[in-house]
């Protein structure tokens, strides 16, 4: 097993190094001369030269990616044009709050999915099946945005709203009554997740049902409840954890609009916000974080993925 | 002690399942018995409800398949009128099974260790580490060689005929008193097939198990047999002691089947399979179901279906000939040109 994390690591690194080609090459694929742009379009020739100068633009490519590799590496990501704060710090608070976010999206949406997917499988071709299959169908099919403007519809006359600053201190000082405020942020995110989540859940148990091994250990005297549970779902589990690694990936991006709409202070509107400011380095740094923590994420679904088949041991 | 003079009696066994397309009847009224300590076996070609007969008597169908009616006596109690609970404690521990597919009948994310340990901990109360030694032993006892190193693997570290030692490990484990094995060889290889026979004789006197041997094969019946039961279309056509059966087969497709058998002992001409298809069971014949099929068929055979009657052996046949009503050739040759059962 340990050895395995050590060569899947090591496999890492060749995926991570894409990622930085991806997000240096940023600044030069959008047309037009990326200083000029920052600048803006009336500048004087002079500050644009400067804004070249202090990003390095006249450097060769090679060493332009050399010294933002090496940046990486010792934590700097550049200035923010905007504020001309360092990246890391316009990313820092920001980076938890989006990662709570998703990592509370991504439970829930385990949590609900699975529990949706066995009841529908165990209990396929009922009415139950039937009416979660169609919830799963409306979640799966209804747009991030629109489902979270419909909450804030119905559920901000009871002071649902959230504010994610407020929730951020509450925690320092124990939960209170600050669920209120991630519940809609949360169910917003998790919901299509959730349907993937059942859906996948469902059809994966109701395979492994039908497999000659439960038939082998209900054969045993084995009560049904411990066949599903210790017998079934753990096989079931080992597609539906790649789809949960995907899932958090989409969550990412979903986040975006999520933060928009709720006014949540966290990544995806930083990023939104540096994109209409045409604020490059936050850009790079943002895409460069949530890009980071894709792989991150990957690697512990392969670990788990692994953990669960043991199979793969073989190879 | 109760009296019962049969570990097993099976009487008018039916199950159905309830598809889209109407009601298949897989198993239509089977009886047979089984004296303790021997083995019966049920031959007949694919389709003709050998396995289904086999999950009935554990009650392990799958939707949506249903025990219609009958009587599954074991030990003289019906085991028809047991809740879902009753049977679980039967299950593993008073009657084991093992299936046709060694390759995909182990469960892939568990070790041998723990799935021959879990019948040991339902069934006899034995902690985790009493029942791992146990299941040490279970697989010495099926001849797994260094059973310490390979209670710790997974199944796919083992090959089939490995693995159907650990099935048959597994269901012997808690002592039952039957074990239904259902087409055991026949995924394997000729020699591990002769070997894992020669494990099941071996145990089913060291334990004095009865056993439900289920093959296509009669050959294995032949080996390892007392008693037989020819299944033909979800009905027992056939049922005898396995010396009268081979030495004077008396339902026609009994006979086909052995001629389809190849032999040492006798010189064939060649193989002969018997002509025609087993019936689906939407166009299910009105009379004798191997009517269609059979050689010797009359009206009579095609317009009604013949009820089992009882030989001077006590054997059972599901035919005409045999009957007062027969109307056919009363000297009928269902041997045809060459008798096969000349020895
Ligand atoms: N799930 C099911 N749905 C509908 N019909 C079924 C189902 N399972 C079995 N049957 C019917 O039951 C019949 C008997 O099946 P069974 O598995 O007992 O045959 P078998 O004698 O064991 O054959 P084999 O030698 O191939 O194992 C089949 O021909 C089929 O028509
Ligand atoms: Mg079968």
């Amino acid at each position: 097993m340990t050895k395995f994390i050590i060569r899947r690591l090591i496999q890492t690194i060749p995926v991570l190094l894409g990622v930085t080609i991806l997000v240096f090459s940023l600044m030069h694929l959008i047309p037009g001369d990326p200083a000029q742009i920052i600048a803006g379009e009336s500048a004087p020739e002079r500050q644009v030269e400067q804004i070249r100068e202090r990003l390095g633009l006249n450097d060769p490519l090679h060493v332009q990616y050399g010294k933002f590799l090496g940046n990486i590496v010792t934590g700097d990501l550049g200035q923010s044009v905007r504020s001309s704060r360092p990246v890391a710090d316009e990313i820092g608070t920001r980076f938890w709050v989006t990662v709570e976010l998703a990592v509370y999206s991504t439970i829930v949406s385990v949590f609900l999915g699975l529990i949706a997917g066995i009841i529908s499988a165990v209990r396929h071709y009922t009415v139950l099946d039937v009416v979660i299959m169609i919830v799963a169908l409306f979640g799966l099919s209804m747009p991030n945005f629109w489902l979270g403007l419909m909450l804030i519809q119905y559920f901000s006359i009871g002071n649902w709203m959230p504010d994610w600053m407020s929730f951020m201190q509450m925690r320092a000082s124990g939960w209170g009554d600050s669920w209120k405020q991630v519940v809609l942020p949360v169910i917003t995110l998790g919901t299509a997740g959730a349907a993937i989540i059942a859906r996948m859940t469902r059809s994966s148990m109701l395979e492994v049902i039908g497999q000659d091994y439960i038939r082998t250990a209900r054969a045993k005297g084995v009560k049904e409840r411990i066949v599903i549970y210790r017998h079934a779902l753990k096989n079931a589990l080992i597609p539906v954890v790649t789809v949960v690694g995907l899932e958090f990936g989409a969550l990412l991006g979903g986040t975006v609009l999520t933060e928009t709409i709720f006014a949540i202070n966290g990544m995806g509107r930083l990023t939104i916000d540096a994109i209409r400011t045409r604020d490059f380095p936050v850009v790079q740094g943002t895409v460069l974080v949530i890009s980071l923590l894709f792989v991150f994420v990957n690697l512990l679904v392969d670990i788990s993925y692994r953990f669960l088949n043991k199979r793969i041991e073989l190879d | 002690m109760s009296t019962y003079k049969n570990i097993l009696e099976v009487r008018n066994l039916q199950t159905s399942f309830f598809t889209d397309d109407g009601e298949v009847k897989a198993v239509d009224g089977v009886s047979f018995e089984l004296p303790k300590g021997k083995t019966l076996g049920v031959v007949g070609e694919s389709g003709s409800g050998k396995s289904i007969t086999a999950l009935s008597l554990l009650q392990l169908l799958s939707k949506p398949g249903k025990i219609k009616g009958g009587e599954i006596l074991f030990k003289g109690k019906n085991l028809l009128d047991y809740t879902e609970k009753q049977m679980r404690e039967i299950r593993g521990n008073d009657i084991s099974m093992i299936f046709q597919e060694p390759m995909t009948s182990l469960n892939p994310v568990y070790t041998v260790g723990y799935q021959i340990s879990e019948s040991l901990m339902i069934h006899q109360n034995l902690n985790k580490r009493e029942a791992k030694l146990k299941s040490i032993e279970m697989l010495k006892l099926v001849g797994i060689p260094s059973p310490e190193k390979r209670v710790d693997q997974y199944p796919f570290e083992l090959s089939g005929g490995m693995r159907q030692r650990v099935m048959i490990a597994m269901a012997l484990a808690c002592n039952p008193d039957m074990l239904i094995a259902d087409e055991p060889t026949t995924a394997l290889d000729v020699t591990i097939q002769a070997q894992i026979l020669d494990l099941i004789r071996e145990l089913q006197a060291k334990l004095d198990m009865s056993v439900i041997m289920i093959t296509h094969d009669l050959g294995v019946v032949a080996e390892t047999c007392d008693y037989v039961a020819v299944m033909y279309a979800g009905q027992v056509v056939e049922f005898s002691d396995v010396r009268s059966l081979f030495k004077k087969p008396k339902h026609p497709y009994t006979v086909g089947l052995l001629k389809s058998l190849p032999r040492h002992d006798i010189e064939q001409e060649k193989l002969q399979p018997i002509k025609g298809t087993v019936p689906s069971p939407k166009e299910m014949p009105v009379g004798c179901r191997f009517s269609p099929r059979c050689p010797a068929a009359t009206d009579l055979c095609r317009g009604r279906m013949p009820g089992l009657i009882t030989d001077e052996q006590k054997n059972e046949i599901r035919c005409w000939i045999y009957s007062e009503e027969w109307d056919g050739d009363p000297e009928v040759n269902i041997y045809g040109e060459e008798r096969i059962a000349e020895g």
